[in-house]
């Protein structure tokens, strides 16, 4: 896992989601263990198009309920 | 009360006296205006809402000028009266286009600082043809009851963000949009009118700031008719 690129991502989820930065892990969920709702997460989306510069559209977006999937689609999307 | 408030359509007639309003209460006003330049001295952006860009950099805009915007009324609108028969597909689109898909596009600018700020005011201008109905007006009838439509479901979308999304729904004003009436239309017009009288811009400026409001707080997705009853029912 490419660490700075993770603290980035990190940061946005800690700017935009209003979490500490000790819960943004791999496995935590969006809605179960950061109590984000789907405007958290839709906010959330386009901070992190804007910090790395890509486009997410709705439907890769499916199924992504974690942080690590998220990450994951992050940085599919910036290589 | 110092809120950065913003009126699309501000250069006159409704938009003009919500200014006023808003700027006697101690507010930042800033307005937009496209086809009429204003004679007031607020602070004034061109901006035809039919352009996304235009309304970013409006926003931009006052965004530089005083910050987030806290208060919006979109009030911006058009008319082109025609019967149906007469009304071509772009008569139709162009006024959809302004009053609707317009309204869609400052909210959705508007909206990126207020769920930033977790609180924040709009105000969409309809009418009361939204609801009545009006012949020759299809395409403004149509475009004023989408409004609701589109404020119900912002409602709903950013009520937990402390966002409230209402609509004012004039009947008839003293503006230049009925002073294009013949004599004839006017007098039919308000003796459909319980109150017999039209609006001054003053009185639905009064409802719009009342929605701005910390009174208001709690009020999301209404619908507020400002008509002297005409609208009664709908």
């Amino acid at each position: 896992m490419d660490q700075q690129l993770f603290d980035r991502f990190k940061k946005c989820a800690v700017d935009v989601l209003a979490v500490d930065a000790g819960k943004v892990l791999l496995e935590a969920k969006f809605k179960e263990d950061l109590g984000s709702d789907s405007l958290d997460l839709v906010e959330f989306v386009m901070a992190l198009e804007e910090e790395f510069g890509i486009s997410v559209p709705e439907s890769d977006l499916e199924g992504v309920d974690t942080v690590g999937k998220a990450f994951d689609l992050v940085t599919s999307k910036v290589s | 009360m110092s809120r950065v408030v913003l009126i699309t359509g501000g250069s006159k007639g409704i938009g003009l006296a919500c200014a006023q309003h808003f700027a006697n209460l101690g507010d930042k006003v800033a307005i937009t205006y496209n086809n009429t330049k204003p004679t007031s001295d607020f602070f004034a952006v061109r901006c035809d809402v039919t352009s996304q860009a235009e309304v970013d950099a409006a926003f931009a805009a006052v965004e530089e000028k005083f910050g987030t915007v806290q208060v919006l009324v979109s009030n911006a609108g058009v008319t082109k009266d025609l019967l149906l028969l007469r009304m071509n597909e772009s008569d139709f689109t162009s006024v959809i286009d302004a009053n609707l898909t317009g309204a869609y596009r400052v909210c959705k600018r508007a909206t990126q600082g207020m769920l930033r700020a977790r609180s924040g005011r709009i105000i969409l201008m309809s009418s009361v043809v939204g609801l009545l109905g009006s012949a020759g007006q299809a395409n403004y009838a149509a475009s004023k009851s989408g409004l609701v439509g589109l404020a119900r479901s912002l409602a709903r979308e950013l009520g937990s963000r402390s966002i409230t999304v209402n609509v004012v729904a004039p009947g008839p004003v003293e503006t230049d949009m009925t002073a294009a009436l013949t004599d004839e239309q006017r007098a039919k017009m308000i003796d459909a009118v319980p109150l017999g009288r039209t609006a001054t811009p003053q009185e639905i400026a009064g409802v719009v700031a009342f929605l701005a409001s910390a009174d208001a707080a709690y009020i999301t997705g209404a619908v507020i008719p400002v008509d002297g009853g005409l609208g009664m029912g709908h």
